[in-house]
């Protein structure tokens, strides 16, 4: 099913059925997470470069240790220690890589296309961990797979993403999965980081700017980070986002009486979200970083070690097996 | 791939006879079924797993917990194979330290996806013994594995398949010799 | 001597169209009438040609001085040339910037050592393209700058550009803008709509160079100067312009042929596709084809911005903005503009003739006694553009691999045939 990805660089371009697959692939790496003994051979003997030029430490860790438990060795390089900041462009840190010849490369970037980019220029898969606004596909696949384990399935959902979806890659990518499955999403934030032409992104989206509105009827409210980097334009007082959407246990109570709250991380507690719902029976924060682990080892199994696709094939020969 | 069917090794009454007979030897082997637990290999090792647990249920009233595993993730062919095959889930819910296990699977040939299943095993516990139980046994064994409960030995050879067809499975019953034809 | 014979001379200023014959002694066009017999000249057949004026390109960047690594001046023309194009009128962001006599001289005589068309210079309008004290405009003048211009930014402010108009008009020299306002451009590297949210990339509004259209239209309205507005990409722009024109100001403006081909929803990761204007909106592509048809739009201007390659093989937002125009434009103008029934071939020789000359306060004719440049092309002939061919130094275009039925055969500067097909 997922022979014609070699990348896996968005959701904006995998079909319905290749995302159910991934979703119904993780089900055994979710099992896994719950051996005593969490270290496979599988992809014993491939190196994982985990190249990160933007900082991160949940996504890293998830990844890195998903290649881990998969028995593969991983590279890391990161954006402090990297020449990146020496001045060294983006097609050279790339190449020195690709001569360091790993199996494959997770990459996360602050430009848009980044992965993308690097797609183009080797030979290995590529596996985009966040690049810029754009995308982030494992997010929101371990997002649609929390959904469908709490609510039992993916289709058909009222979904609210919550915050500043203008510069969300987690949006982005989300909203692209959501929308194919006959999710009715609603984003609601602030207007200068909501804006109306979002509604365009995909089919059955609806803007607002107002949380009351934005929550009555969610079965699924996904809140999003609020950074306290440059990136928000224009940067809101704290106090002003807290007043007007700040995700409390009155508003989520607008919601469907069983809505899920979802939260990619690092939650800020007191800001996007109140404690008491960040940690309340409807939080499914806590899956969503098993997900993740779960979702990323499915990945990397899918995309990483197989032989090439006319490679010659000796271990049929000997296997009892017509099917 | 195609096949040609050479001749039938076991019908659907002598899949029973046997099924019943391993099922005997498995309890009198394991000094009343203390302990006792099988582990069905995926595919067609998990209908013939549950149902010797169904008849050790059955003539010796004793409840024996059956676990599914899949061992695509412990082959040691995936980086020869063109794309990762798809994984199944590995249910076994019963703690495997200490048990008496009784890894059941359809064919034994050369042993590697018995090792495999052994390696799936392990990563879950350790277990006090591992015995194997297959209904046919091929021969052209590659790996010093050897299987304690056998329902038929047969000698083959490696342009033969052993096709086993199961009712839960294949929506038939019956065991053949096919010939692979290139 | 030079016979250009049996071609089909279209010529907007006579309003001739017919197959005539040309004759050339010097630089000069010497007469110009139905077959023509002349010994001991060199014979040029331009049966089943047309034969235009030489083609102006009112904006191209030359990167001589300081960006050689680029384009030269005469990489630059060789390129224009094979273009069809017998004059370029060069931006002074060069480095240093041309905001002074000597920058104008040494680009003058370089042009006269090495250019293969005309290179006409376009003087910065402040020092160092600063926005802050005015160039050395009128040094610049006598020393053959043809307009002044900031391009690569916006003159800074409204009282600098009525002070540049003020300035300039006396001189007769048209100011030339590039519309931007920098808070709503601010770190933009698209045009702002749905494929920029889809993208993730920054976008630029519309309005961004349409409010800075605005106010320079304000401030000719108060200087009465002649204002040109460098690729316009908006139909708010177009609105803006074609007010002035009602009201009678000197108002001119031009369009990139990339601007009348492409659209914010070519816009991928390919930096090929990333200029300041950026690729337009659909919906203000067809006004400006629109507004080229109907004499709103006073010429098409290539804005050849050569980068060489290593600079442009980087994260789209990290790589600077600008495309490769001169060899395309002409084919792009057959192919997206007359081809599709938009235009007339008359009309689109005098957006790169008649319209250019106009903004510059010259004319461009086809007569004898003229000077000797002309446009020879075919609107039949097949190739293919590959940058690798250019003789540019840059390979930065959109179009790489493009197919186009019509072409420029050749190119006559000054009576000497300077590329031929």
């Amino acid at each position: 099913m997922l022979q014609r990805l070699s990348h896996l660089l968005g959701t904006e371009n995998l079909t319905r059925e290749q995302i159910a697959f991934i979703l119904d692939q993780a089900k055994p790496f979710q099992e896994f997470q719950r051996h005593p003994l969490k270290k496979l051979a599988t992809l014993r003997g491939k190196t994982v470069a985990i190249a990160f030029f933007e900082s991160s430490t949940r996504t890293r860790i998830s990844f890195t240790t998903a290649a881990s438990r998969l028995g593969a060795d991983t590279m890391a390089l990161q954006a402090e220690s990297s020449s990146l900041k020496k001045g060294e462009s983006l097609i050279d840190t790339v190449r020195t890589l690709e001569a360091m010849r790993p199996d494959g490369i997770v990459i996360r970037h602050a430009s848009s296309g980044a992965p993308e980019f690097v797609a183009q220029r080797l030979e290995i898969p590529v596996l985009n961990a966040g690049d810029g606004t754009h995308e982030h596909p494992t997010q929101a696949l371990l997002d649609a797979l929390t959904i469908r384990d709490r609510k039992g399935k993916l289709e058909g959902w009222n979904v609210t993403i919550l915050g500043d979806i203008l510069h969300s890659r987690v949006a982005r990518s989300n909203i692209h999965v959501l929308s194919k499955f006959g999710v009715k999403i609603t984003l609601c934030g602030p207007a200068m980081w909501v804006p109306r032409e979002l509604e365009k992104l995909a089919p059955g989206i609806r803007v607002v700017h107002c949380i009351e509105e934005g929550l009555r009827g969610a079965d699924v409210v996904m809140v999003l980070r609020v950074q306290t980097e440059r990136i928000h334009e224009p940067a809101l007082a704290p106090d002003e986002y807290i007043s007007q959407f700040q995700l409390t246990p009155a508003r989520l109570k607008l919601a469907q009486p069983e809505a899920l709250v979802l939260h990619p991380g690092p939650i800020v507690r007191g800001l996007e979200i109140d404690s008491a719902v960040a940690d309340g029976p409807q939080s499914g924060v806590l899956e969503q970083v098993t997900n993740g682990l779960a979702i990323r080892m499915a990945l990397l199994y899918h995309l990483i070690g197989g032989a090439a696709a006319d490679a010659p094939h000796p271990a049929k020969d000997r296997t009892n097996a017509s099917d | 791939m195609p096949v040609v069917e050479k001749r039938q090794l076991l019908s659907a009454e002598e899949i029973g006879r046997t099924l019943s007979r391993l099922a005997h030897e498995i309890v009198e082997n394991s000094g009343g079924a203390k302990d006792l637990a099988l582990v069905g290999v995926r595919r067609r090792g998990v209908p013939l797993s549950e149902r010797l647990a169904s008849q050790i249920r059955g003539f010796a009233n004793v409840e024996v917990p059956v676990g599914t595993l899949d061992i695509t993730l412990y082959r040691d062919d995936l980086s020869t194979v063109g794309s990762h095959p798809v994984v199944q889930s590995t249910q076994i819910d019963f703690p495997v330290d200490n048990r008496d296990l009784v890894i059941v699977d359809d064919v034994l040939y050369t042993g590697r996806t018995i090792r495999a299943a052994m390696n799936g095993l392990f990563d879950l516990g350790r277990p006090r013994r591992i015995q194997l139980c297959v209904l046919i046994d091929r021969g052209h064994r590659e790996l010093p594995v050897e299987a304690s409960f056998i329902g038929r030995q047969i000698q083959t050879s490696d342009s033969e398949i052993v096709e086993v067809r199961l009712r839960e499975i294949d929506g038939e019953e019956r065991v053949m010799l096919v010939d692979r034809v290139s | 001597m030079l016979l250009i014979r049996n071609g089909r001379v279209l010529d907007p200023a006579t309003k001739t169209d017919a197959t005539l014959d040309i004759l050339i002694e010097g630089d000069r066009i010497s007469r110009v009438g139905p077959e023509l017999d002349a010994r001991d000249t060199e014979f040029f057949d331009a049966r089943g040609l047309i034969v235009a004026p030489g083609f102006i390109d009112l904006h191209g960047h030359l990167r001589e001085p300081g960006g050689e690594m680029s384009e030269t001046i005469e990489t630059g023309t060789k390129s224009a040339a094979r273009g069809g194009f017998t004059a370029v009128c060069c931006m002074p962001n060069t480095q240093p910037v041309n905001d002074n006599a000597s920058v104008t001289r040494s680009i003058v005589e370089r042009s006269a050592a090495a250019g293969a068309v005309r290179v006409w210079p376009i003087g910065a309008a402040s020092m160092g393209s600063k926005g802050e004290a005015l160039a050395e405009i009128s040094a610049m003048k006598a020393a053959g700058i043809v307009a002044v211009s900031d391009d690569g930014k916006p003159v800074a402010t409204a009282r600098l550009m009525r002070q540049v108009m003020d300035y300039c008009t006396p001189l007769g020299l048209p100011v030339i803008d590039h519309c931007e306002d920098p808070s709503l451009f601010a770190g933009g590297v698209m045009r702002e709509g749905p494929n920029s949210l889809k993208l993730g990339l920054p976008g630029i509004p519309a309005a961004s160079e349409s409010i800075c259209v605005g106010r320079d239209i304000e401030m000719a309205l108060l200087t009465g100067a002649r204002l040109h507005i460098a690729h316009m990409s908006t139909s708010g722009s177009l609105a803006y312009v074609r007010a002035a024109k009602r009201n009678k100001l000197r108002v001119t403006c031009e369009v990139t042929p990339h601007h009348f081909t492409l659209t914010d929803e070519d816009v991928r990761y390919d930096t090929n596709y990333k200029m300041n204007p950026p690729l337009p909106s659909r919906a203000d592509r067809d006004a400006l084809i629109a507004g080229l048809a109907d004499g709103s739009i006073d010429a098409i201007a290539t804005d050849h911005a050569p980068h060489h390659p290593a600079s442009k093989d980087v994260e789209f937002d990290r790589a600077p903005f600008g495309v490769l125009g001169f060899e395309t434009a002409l084919a792009l103008g057959l192919t997206e503009l007359v081809d599709s029934g938009k235009l007339s071939l008359t009309r689109l020789v005098e957006l790169f003739t008649t319209g250019p000359a106009r903004v510059l306060g010259l004319e461009r004719k086809i007569a004898a006694g003229e000077p000797a440049d002309l446009t020879i092309f075919s609107t039949e002939h097949t190739w293919t553009y590959r940058t690798a061919d250019s003789p540019s130094k840059s390979r930065n275009s959109p179009f790489d691999g493009r197919s186009f039925r019509g072409a420029p055969m050749a190119t006559v500067v000054a009576g000497r045939i300077v590329y031929r097909r």
